[in-house]
């Protein structure tokens, strides 16, 4: 299993768009990916579940993949976290 | 069979079209226990297979007819669609509880719908519900087996048919083709008819019973101008439809010379015709139409259209742009307008009994200074820009007036020790729109720089009748005698003390009202921005010495309603005018 931590700095937090993004980007792979926050997990592929969250601005998150595809799922998110400005 | 309905001609113009149905069909289902699950669930999954081929088509239609942004919202119905925690769900209750697709959406929608309705701080998660409530619209549709109308798919010229339209329908109708509108419900005020005119395409509002009658490609045409909607014409009315419809296209490009002419009557009198305004996206629409001032800014769709309150920076944005874009001409803001029919939803206002005589407009600023101060001080700040009237509505007592007053003096007063400009040509105004306050219309003259009165309101407090209650749309009588009297008697009240005075509802751009308010001696007639070139080419045929005994026999002689529609089309016809 693959983990990785990030700080959230983007200033809506994960809502909208980058809420999107973040699906389509953990949907590419076949791996079991969540997000964790707050004592919560939720599957990284749904929306619904992403949004339910409500990760705000200076939420510390962590993303875990578990599968084949696991370690390349991590670096596809953590791509997008840094180009889109969600999280360092 | 032809037929033909009476409506209300809500946005001149005529249309001939096959009808488009914007209408939604039965949704309704019952909650069934099912054996065999697995088919179940089979048949649920085949219905999310259709919805999202379905949505696919849409989003590139609406790109190709819309635009990329107007296609989003359907980029994010897709992502639901293929949220397997959603799908998940409901695959799970269909097999747990061993019930139908139906239900097993219809609850577990409903479960996601009121978590994000529940995110009361988060405006965005509340709005993403509605996402979540069209998503499952649209499964639902196809268990049904029935059809969702897209309209966004529209790519050949229609009249449009509806119950009512919502400002999110009107969102996705392509203009190129949506050649009019008929709908079941609404007024000439409605949201669908103002949008109507905005674009102006011909509307008949208030049909009553449009969406059983006509059938989904069936010829319509929409006549605006006279309020007639005629289902399956035949071949001579539609070429006698086609021949009016030419005929007041050609009027209209008439009226289009008369764009930078100044408003004055035959014996060479000016008289103001100025615009209503919404948002500084309607200034094309003013500039178009030659107006000669804006008459009335309504702000409240600048809270309206937010998810929280919009700052003071914000609104001084919108009112600096609309004050520059009139370059030198006046500007009359109104203060917000909420409260009665139209409500913010971040902001909670105790429910009334009768929200129309409640806290609205003028009583919610005074009762929330705050946010009352942040809209005064955009104004003030704004008011370098160009000249401004500020207006403050639904004043009904002196008491309310010099407090309203009393807070802008203390705006203006830190505002320049703070060393910021403020307008040298800044007006203070009120509505007139409580029948106490044109009772004593010359008392409040003496403390304000300009009246403007709000025609709505006016005849719905006088005539005791809601506005938007269509079993009792009778008494909304813009040419009551008693209306008029008011009327007469806020002008007279103005004059006497030297102020000026405008009317800033329909009624100013109306044929019949326009010659009894001009005998009146009104200065300054605001309306839609549509209304504008046709009102001033009625001005230049009237000769203000033809019409001076008008007023007094619209508002002495005339007992009714009817009476005063008859008393101003004979004068007119008499002096040989059309109107």
């Amino acid at each position: 299993m693959e983990k990785r931590e990030f700080h959230i700095i983007a200033e809506t937090g994960i809502h909208a768009r980058p809420a999107t993004l973040l699906v389509q980007a953990a949907s590419k792979f076949g791996s079991d990916v969540n997000l964790e926050y707050n004592g919560k997990s939720v599957n990284l592929k749904s929306i619904m579940g992403v949004m339910s969250l409500g990760v705000g601005q200076g939420a510390d998150v962590a993303i875990t993949a578990e599968g084949d595809d696991e370690k390349e799922a991590i670096e596809a998110i953590a791509d997008t976290m840094t180009k889109e400005g969600l999280a360092e | 069979m032809t037929k033909t309905l009476k409506g209300i001609a809500a946005s001149d113009g005529i249309a001939v079209a096959p009808a488009y149905l914007l209408v939604e069909p039965d949704l309704s289902f019952s909650k069934d226990s099912v054996s065999d699950v697995d088919s179940e669930v089979a048949r649920f999954k085949k219905a999310v297979e259709e919805s999202t081929k379905e949505l696919e088509q849409v989003r590139d239609k609406a790109k190709e007819n819309l635009g990329e942004d107007e296609a989003q919202v359907f980029d994010a119905h897709l992502l639901f669609l293929s949220d397997p925690e959603f799908t998940g769900a409901i695959e799970q209750e269909i097999k747990g509880q061993k019930i139908n697709a139906e239900a097993a959406l219809d609850e577990t929608a409903q479960k996601y719908i009121t978590i994000f309705e529940g995110m009361t701080d988060n405006a965005y998660m509340q709005e993403r519900a509605a996402d979540v409530r069209d998503v499952s619209k649209r499964i639902m549709a196809h268990l049904l087996g029935v059809m969702l109308p897209d309209p966004a798919t529209i790519d050949h010229e229609v009249v449009v048919i509806a119950h009512d339209l919502t400002p999110s329908d009107t969102a996705q109708l392509n203009k190129k083709y949506v050649k009019g509108f008929i709908t079941d419900i609404g007024g000439r005020t409605a949201h669908s008819a103002i949008m109507a005119r905005s674009l102006e395409i011909p509307a008949v509002v208030g049909t009553n019973t449009i969406t059983e009658d006509v059938k989904a490609g069936q010829m319509v045409i929409a006549d605006g101008l006279d309020g007639d909607a005629i289902i399956e014409p035949t071949e001579d009315q539609i070429k006698e439809y086609n021949e009016k419809g030419e005929a007041f296209a050609k009027q209209k490009a008439e009226w289009k010379k008369l764009k930078n002419e100044p408003s004055v009557t035959a014996d060479g009198k000016h008289f103001t015709i100025a615009a209503n305004i919404g948002t500084p996206n309607d200034m094309p629409g003013v500039k178009e139409n030659g107006a000669e001032a804006i008459g009335l800014y309504r702000t409240e769709f600048l809270y309206m259209n937010s998810s929280d309150f919009p700052t003071e920076d914000e609104q001084f944005d919108a009112y600096k742009e609309v004050i520059e874009g009139m370059n030198g001409k006046q500007t009359i803001i109104r203060t917000m307008d909420i409260g009665g029919d139209k409500h913010l939803d971040y902001w909670e206002l105790p429910d009334e009994m009768n929200p129309f005589l409640g806290v609205r407009a003028i009583r919610l600023s005074l009762q929330n200074k705050e946010i009352f101060r942040t809209q005064l001080r955009a104004l003030l700040r704004a008011s370098a820009y160009g000249p401004l009237g500020i207006m403050f509505p639904m004043i009904g007592t002196l008491g309310e007036l010099r407090k309203a007053k009393k807070v802008l003096e203390e705006e203006k007063t830190s505002l320049q020790e703070a060393g910021v400009k403020i307008g040298d040509d800044l007006q203070v105004g009120m509505m007139i729109e409580v029948p106490a306050a044109a009772v004593l219309a010359d008392q409040f003259a003496k403390e304000v720089d300009f009246f403007s009165i709000g025609t709505n309101d006016l005849i719905q407090y006088t005539m005791a009748a809601d506005r938007g209650n269509d079993n009792i749309s009778y008494l909304y009588q813009p040419y009551n005698p008693s209306v008029l009297r008011l009327i007469k008697h806020t002008i007279d009240g103005a004059h006497e003390n030297g102020i000026w005075v405008g009317m800033c509802g329909e009624a100013a751009g109306d044929n019949v009202m326009f010659p009894i308010l001009l005998s009146m001696g009104l200065d300054e007639y605001s309306m839609s921005a549509t209304s504008i070139l046709r009102i001033r080419s009625l001005m230049k045929k009237i000769n203000t010495e033809d019409i001076k005994e008008l007023a007094n026999e619209a508002c002495y002689v005339s007992e009714t309603f009817a009476d005063n529609e008859k008393l101003v089309k004979e004068t007119l016809s008499k002096l040989g005018i059309e109107a």
